[in-house]
């Protein structure tokens, strides 16, 4: 059935894709229930976007990093976890599922299990403007995980900017490891926040834990202000700043001198291993395509789950109680009801952050002609437009006749973008693959 | 220990662990290669393999992801 050179771990129960919180979490949850289990994750230590972290270094700033380890290690006794791989399809027969990874040698390896739990997270969500393709111009999880996984500051003059309430950490950390944060410039008005007696009871320890973190560096935080505009010759040497009305137009500008901005407009969930098998979807609170799950992580799909980001962005702790959940659901057991009421809390804390935190139609009036919506194939605004004046009448035919997203990224950066430009929801990623892969392993799938 | 790893001869320092992408931005070296139709600066920017800027040429292999790329002593990045 494989490639002979494919490593087939033939006994294995579950496959769980993904090694942050959800994806840890459901598979420590299975192993101790029995269940003989694989983890795969692309990158070179568990942790997942929240607890990347560095190699061996005593960096434990991150709140919960020591439990997440200790969970880690537990696993590694109980399952086996494969690092440095990635899934880039799974592939069905009958009730079986195959899992198909590379390692960074361009090594395959095929895993079969009954069950797949999909735990792969989210990137950032950016939103293109004039000059946001500067070198210096970093998504503020690119700024982060330079920091929590490198241990790099980002920068030493840095603006951070965007929506939501990841800009706080981003800026926390930032002014922490030593940058001068000239500022956090929330697109919306943050205060909304605290008024929602949902989020009053959730996270106002952690948001007044970064605030205090701000204060202490004086970093300033403005809302109803955006980043429209960065400027620069070869590298980004300052930004403008434009105070914003309720739908984003700009009503006044200003020049802010700095080497580095951190930018993003909340997260897109990676959910193509979830759509190339069949599985639902349902648009999250912000329209994102997420995959549609019932109350024990379950997707439409027989024998595939999804816990995490996938199933909507909620952060690390929803993270990591949907990887339970799903971990004793896979494994025939009960999911205590006081798991499924948090579920449910955390789940309606998450979509109050989508409804305070929109992405709002003037965004597009920051845009210049020669703006780059496509950083791939270098597709400008123009052509985009064009592309609509010619009467295509959605983002795959946008696509189609003007080139958005046919590059390396396969369309994860612009896609949402280009969705806002053509008028309509962000549809279901339609990818081959999950992440795009040398030729040498599509053709060794071919001989199977 | 601290080791080196070199961009068109140029020695640049590296914390074991680091990516190559990470050393470079750190350096200050924010781009290494440009575009194909306007010749573009990039570098780093999502940081976690999902953009593609990042490609580097990395001791003559084909172009990698230099933002998940973890350096190795000796390492040679050539930008042309
Ligand atoms: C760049 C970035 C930085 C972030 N930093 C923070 C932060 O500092 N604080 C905060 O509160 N929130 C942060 N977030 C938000 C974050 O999404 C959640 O806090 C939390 O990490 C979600 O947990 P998760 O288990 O759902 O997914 P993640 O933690 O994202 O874990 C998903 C894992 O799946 C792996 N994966 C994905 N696809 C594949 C594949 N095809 N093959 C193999 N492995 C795969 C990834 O490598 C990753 O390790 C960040 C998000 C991003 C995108
Ligand atoms: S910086 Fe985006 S892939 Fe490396």
């Amino acid at each position: 059935m494989s490639a002979p050179d494919d490593r087939v771990s033939a006994a294995c129960d579950l496959v769980v894709v993904g090694g942050g919180p959800a994806g840890v979490a459901g598979a420590l949850t299975a192993a101790l229930r029995g269940l003989n289990v694989v983890l795969v994750d692309s990158g070179a230590r568990l942790g997942g976007q929240y607890f990347r972290h560095q190699a061996g270094a005593a960096h434990t700033a991150t709140p919960g990093l020591d439990r997440f380890l200790r969970q880690g290690r537990a696993l590694g006794e109980r399952a086996e976890v494969l690092l440095g791989h990635q899934v880039w399809t799974v592939t069905r027969d009958g009730d079986r599922l195959t899992v198909h990874c590379q390692t960074p040698d361009g090594r395959p390896v095929a895993i079969r299990c009954r069950d797949l739990l999909i735990a792969t997270g989210a990137h950032d969500r950016p939103l293109p403007f004039p000059g946001w393709d500067l070198p210096g111009v970093l998504t503020a999880g690119g700024a982060q995980a330079l920091l929590k996984g490198n241990g790099v500051v980002a920068g030493g003059r840095v603006v951070v900017g965007g929506t939501g309430p990841f800009l706080l950490p981003v800026a926390a950390g930032l002014a922490g490891a030593g940058a001068e944060v000239l500022g956090v410039f929330e697109a919306n008005g943050g205060l909304a926040l605290a008024r929602h007696p949902v989020l009053a009871l959730g996270k106002a320890g952690e948001a007044a834990g970064y605030g205090l973190a701000m204060a202490r560096h004086r970093v300033p935080y403005r809302t109803h202000q955006a980043v429209i505009a960065a400027h620069g010759e070869r590298e980004l040497e300052a930004v403008t700043v434009a105070r914003l009305d309720g739908d984003w137009n700009v009503l006044a500008t200003r020049e802010v001198a700095c080497d580095t901005l951190a930018v993003g407009y909340g997260f897109v969930p990676q959910i193509e291993l979830g759509v190339e098998l069949g599985c639902q979807t349902r648009p999250d609170a912000d329209g994102m395509p997420v995959l549609a799950v019932d109350g024990r992580q379950r997707t439409t799909v027989d024998g595939v789950w999804a816990a995490g980001e996938p199933t909507g962005v909620g952060g690390r702790h929803l993270a990591e109680l949907e990887g339970r959940i799903a971990g004793l659901a896979v494994a025939g057991a009960p999911v205590p009801g006081v798991l499924a009421r948090r579920r449910r809390r955390m789940r309606a804390f998450g979509e109050a952050l989508h409804h305070a935190y929109p992405v709002k139609p003037g965004w597009q009036s920051w845009l210049r002609d020669d703006t780059l919506v496509c950083r791939c194939e270098e597709v400008p605004v123009a052509r985009v437009r064009a592309a609509l004046a010619l009467g295509a009448t959605d983002a795959r035919s946008v696509k189609l006749l003007a080139r958005p997203g046919m590059g390396w990224c396969q369309g994860r950066v612009c896609g949402y973008a280009v969705a806002c430009l053509a008028g309509e929801r962000p549809r279901p990623p339609r990818r081959p693959i999950a992440q795009p892969i040398s030729l040498g392993a599509l053709a060794d799938l071919d001989t199977h | 220990m601290t080791f080196q790893i070199t961009i068109d001869g140029r020695a640049v320092p590296v914390e074991p662990g680091q990516t190559i992408g990470a050393a470079l931005h750190a350096a200050g070296v924010r781009a290494w290669r440009t575009t194909r139709f306007g010749g573009r600066p990039r570098g780093l920017f999502c940081g976690i393999g999902v953009c593609f800027d990042c490609l580097i040429t990395v001791n003559g292999r084909p172009p990698e992801r230099a933002c998940l790329l973890e350096a190795r002593p000796g390492d040679e990045v050539t930008t042309s």
